[in-house]
């Protein structure tokens, strides 16, 4: 609860700061916040904090905020996911240094939004949550007013999105009419005792929907490759990377809170929208040859192989957790690997990363290690992940989407190597140009959590 | 002191070689090679004296896996293959220079580690992890270094990389339904769990396309001789030499012992495939015009023979399969190296612009004939008495396949020697061909010194594998 006030805290401090003319101070001032309230969230998981030892969950304002280990690990992730995020931006808006805080601001409400989204009690603290993310990035997608595809991704995003959260509402709205409830264990009680009838599944099913619209998952994907390459690059890893994973983390609190029986009707839809997710997105991402558009079309793939948690929900939510944490630590990397290349040329073709082996040996570096994580290359945590969600499943009995998820591992590796050999057998064509600290920063730090991540699987897998 | 020293040695070696910066390179990476042989000899030494080498030391909890190394008698001989063609081949590359020559010493110490992992690990999971973190090096290897056209070398690695890791992924499923069974990944517990006939098939079958691709067996080879021919000589020196025998010893480590019914079962199909390959592959290399290639056609029979002999389940084929490994990896290092020498004094692979060498360089022609007789295992080589066995052991399966396989001996003599032949003698060649300096001659002496005295006196080498291939043996026919 201390976290969501804080963050929101932060961000009317940084719309503060402009008034005052501390513009320069705005970036400092909010990584060593997040820093400080990165601190206070990971007192509360239980072993930290002595005082927590046996609290396994609290609740703020009659259940409208419910805290426990998995509402704190996935803000954790956020906020270190965010700190990323605001490291690059000054970089990265150089030429409209006048709106500098209004973009951190908008990072910091999103985060709240994500915060919420996974410590939520109650639907209408979900809805807030889902609604404060999404109205966020479609002002990042939108932020470039001078640009056509900007407008264009940003116009695209929020008519899609808008409709997805009506599509939640409604969902919600049929869940509250066939249990008289908003509170997600009221809900829970409902369902358990065979009170919830008729139109309870209909509003699971619009729920759904909505939130699968949300993560990019086949058939709800359409919008994701044109919105990702319209936005500003540091928008497209915004929203590949926090904003999927929070979709993704809420989907799952949802599921596992209102129907931990799931039917089997909905297990297989989930399967088949899984199977499809993996195999349109690797597909497609094969023949991109824009960086952003590929790495939209994996992430895609990423949310098929995200779904799998769903097969056997009741021991999985470590393992999303750990697929989340390396698929947005990868992703981090190679987006402050891509921005600090294309920088603000707005061309994101694979070309531009001809020679990079040689112009830029650390970028390239990390960048080759990001993309092996993604294609789950052992000792990256990418691969720890696959690991781990391909036993779940197993364990569930479910060979079948094992094997395709094996398939679109071997699929993938084609496009990340494309990028890879590019980088370290083809000649140079671009000027050698001074790479900003902070985006070498950014990507060093990031590869280096996401291997240590994978050198130490416990530090995490442990809590959930 | 146990085998984890061994590994640590080449992971820091590699960062160390890294670190030195290009010009000490070389050096440091040789150095590094020679202190991870000389571990390797004391552990192999502490352990026939009876000490246990093994180490062990928890990692995750949840699955449960560990770092469990094993040192016995089959994995301390692998090892010490590994490390000691390592020192050879970084010998062997001295002469050339390589740009960036920090990365490309400290990638084949990285791979060196990796697979003296491979060798190593008694843990499904971390063998795994190994299996598959050998082939980054081996990727980037061939890719930057490797020679021809940059498209087609391309196409090549690549087609490499996606052939193995397919391949090792369904291994992957095999280990996590594995776990699920039985709650551990370490290989004791593995071979003990109860499995039906159907699921052992299965499983089999994962772990045999692993291998099959990594030996190759045909119908997987088809990466095998464009990767060879493109590698750099150091790359091809690793991967004839070393890496596709971590295939064959992870056949006798887990494949049989795991899953020994279906191995019983379609026992002559798989002898059968592998025949297949010994003899597709000296066809081919009656063929081939490219120097590299030709070899390259000959290690795949080779090897085939090698895996027909694993697959006969008797101590003979398993005893003949490692000796012959060894023998194998000695030569086609040695072969490699020769050819290598030859190309880059002609700056060509066709054979037909070779011959006359011999009359130029008597001392490199008498060492290259010995490694083509030892090659095509003429007794008082190693690799006859490795040959041998694996003949042996199929003719105990059945007559006529120890016939099929013996073919590769007359073919394999005919092709060698009619490439010797091409290569080495004839009218003097307009080009001139230096003989061969002190540190070449030094490469050769040392592969042709073990060669020839384990040849004579095999001994020592039967007597340190057999009790591991007798206890695995025994795990097979339980």
């Amino acid at each position: 609860m201390t976290t969501l006030i804080a963050i929101a805290g932060l961000g009317i401090i940084c719309l503060i700061a402009e008034i005052f003319n501390l513009r320069k101070a705005i970036v400092p001032v909010t990584i060593i916040g997040l820093l400080a309230i990165l601190c206070l969230n990971l007192v509360n998981i239980p072993g930290v904090h002595v005082a927590n030892l046996n609290m396994e969950q609290r609740s703020f304002y009659n259940n409208m905020i419910i805290q426990n280990n998995y509402g704190t690990l996935f803000s954790s992730l956020f906020i270190v996911l965010t700190i990323f995020l605001v490291a690059l931006s000054p970089d990265f808006h150089k030429e409209h240094k006048a709106k500098l805080s209004d973009f951190i601001s908008i990072k910091l409400f999103l985060l709240a939004g994500a915060v919420a989204m996974v410590s939520f009690g109650n639907m209408a603290m979900f809805f807030l949550g889902i609604e404060i993310l999404s109205i966020s990035l479609y002002v990042l997608a939108a932020s470039e007013p001078k640009n056509v595809s900007s407008n264009e991704a940003g116009m695209k995003y929020f008519l899609m999105g808008s409709f997805a959260s009506g599509l939640i509402l409604f969902g919600i709205a049929l869940i509250y009419g066939a249990t008289g409830a908003f509170d997600i264990a009221a809900i829970y009680e409902a369902v358990s005792t065979g009170v919830a009838k008729g139109w309870f599944f209909p509003g699971v099913v619009l729920l759904t929907i909505g939130l699968l619209f949300k993560i990019a998952a086949v058939p709800f994907h359409f919008w994701a490759p044109d919105v990702y390459e319209g936005s500003p690059a540091l928008t497209t890893a915004t929203m590949s990377t926090l904003a999927k994973v929070a979709a993704m983390a809420a989907f799952y609190k949802l599921m596992r809170g209102i129907n931990l029986e799931v039917p089997g009707t909905y297990v297989t839809v989930l399967i088949i929208v899984s199977a499809l997710s993996m195999f349109i997105g690797n597909l497609t991402a094969l023949k991109q040859n824009n960086v952003k558009r590929m790495l939209a079309f994996s992430g895609i793939s990423h949310a098929g192989f995200m779904l799998m948690v769903f097969l056997n929900p009741p021991v999985t939510a470590g393992t999303l957790f750990y697929y989340a944490a390396a698929y947005t630590l990868a992703g981090i990397a190679a987006f402050a690997v891509v921005i600090s290349v294309c920088g603000d040329k707005r061309n994101e073709e694979s070309f531009k990363f001809n020679g990079l082996g040689k112009t830029n040996p650390l970028m390239a570096a990390v960048l080759t290690c990001a993309l092996l994580s993604m294609a789950g290359i052992p000792i990256f945590s990418g691969f720890f992940a696959k690991f781990f969600l391909f036993s779940q499943a197993l364990k569930a009995g479910q060979v079948a989407i094992v094997i395709i998820a094996v398939v679109n591992s071997i699929i993938s590796v084609g496009y990340y190597f494309k990028l890879i050999l590019a980088m370290y057998t083809k000649e140079s064509t671009e000027e050698k140009q001074a790479v900003p600290f902070a985006y070498t920063a950014v990507a060093v730090v990031a590869i280096l959590l996401n291997i240590l991540l994978g050198i130490f699987p416990d530090m995490v897998l442990g809590y959930l | 002191m146990d085998v984890s020293f061994i590994l640590i040695t080449l992971l820091i070696g590699a960062a160390a070689t890294y670190f030195a910066g290009n010009k000490w390179a070389s050096k440091v990476a040789l150095l590094f090679s020679i202190a991870a042989f000389a571990f390797t000899l004391y552990t192999v030494n502490i352990f026939n004296n009876g000490e246990n080498v093994s180490f062990l030391k928890a990692w995750i909890k949840n699955p449960r896996i560990s770092l469990n190394l094993i040192g016995d008698g089959l994995s301390l001989i692998m090892v010490l293959l590994t490390t000691s063609l390592t020192a050879i081949i970084i010998l062997a590359t001295l002469k050339n220079t390589f740009k960036n020559a920090k990365s490309f010493y400290a990638l084949i110490l990285f791979m060196a580690f990796a697979m003296a992992g491979t060798f190593l690990s008694a843990d499904g999971f971390v063998y795994y992890i190994f299996w598959e973190l050998s082939l980054i090096p081996i990727y980037f290897i061939a890719l930057i270094w490797g020679s021809g056209e940059a498209e087609a070398r391309k196409k090549d690695v690549i087609k490499f990389f996606i052939y193995t890791f397919a391949g090792s992924l369904f291994m992957l499923v095999a280990f996590i339904y594995l776990y699920q069974k039985t709650g551990s990944f370490v290989n004791g517990a593995l071979i003990r769990v109860n499995l039906t006939d159907k699921e052992q098939f299965w499983i089999f079958l994962a772990f045999f396309l692993a291998y099959a691709i990594k030996i190759p067996i045909i119908p997987f080879h088809t990466w095998q001789a464009n990767v060879y021919q493109k590698a750099p000589s150091a790359g091809t020196m690793l991967l004839s030499g070393i890496m596709l025998k971590m295939a064959i010893y992870s056949i006798i480590r887990w494949q049989l012992p795991i899953a020994p019914a279906p191995a019983k079962e379609y026992m002559h199909v798989l002898i059968i495939l592998c025949v297949a390959g010994v003899i597709y592959g000296s066809i081919l290399a009656l063929k081939q015009q490219d120097l590299k290639k030709l070899l390259a056609y000959s290690s795949l029979a080779h090897v085939g023979l090698i895996a027909a002999g694993a697959y006969t389940l008797t101590l003979d084929g398993l005893r003949g399969a490692v000796l012959q490994m060894i023998a194998h990896g000695f030569v086609v290092v040695g072969l490699f190296y020769a050819a290598e020498i030859i190309i880059r004094r002609y700056n060509t692979t066709e054979i037909s612009e070779m011959g006359g060498i011999r009359i130029q360089t008597p001392r490199f022609s008498s060492m290259f004939m010995i490694l083509v007789l030892a090659s095509v295992a003429l007794p008082a080589t190693f690799n006859f008495i490795g040959e041998f066995e694996l003949l042996y052991s199929l003719a105990q399966t059945n007559i006529w396949i120890a016939v099929l396989g013996g073919t590769t001996i007359i073919l394999g003599a005919f092709y060698m020697l009619r490439m010797f032949q091409q290569v080495m003698l004839g009218e003097q060649n307009a080009k001139p061909f230096a003989d061969v300096t002190f540190g070449e001659g030094f490469v050769f002496v040392a592969i042709i010194g073990i060669l020839l005295f384990f040849g004579l006196y095999p001994k020592p080498i039967i007597d340190f594998i057999t009790p591991a291939l007798e206890n695995t043996l025994n795990l097979i026919n339980r």
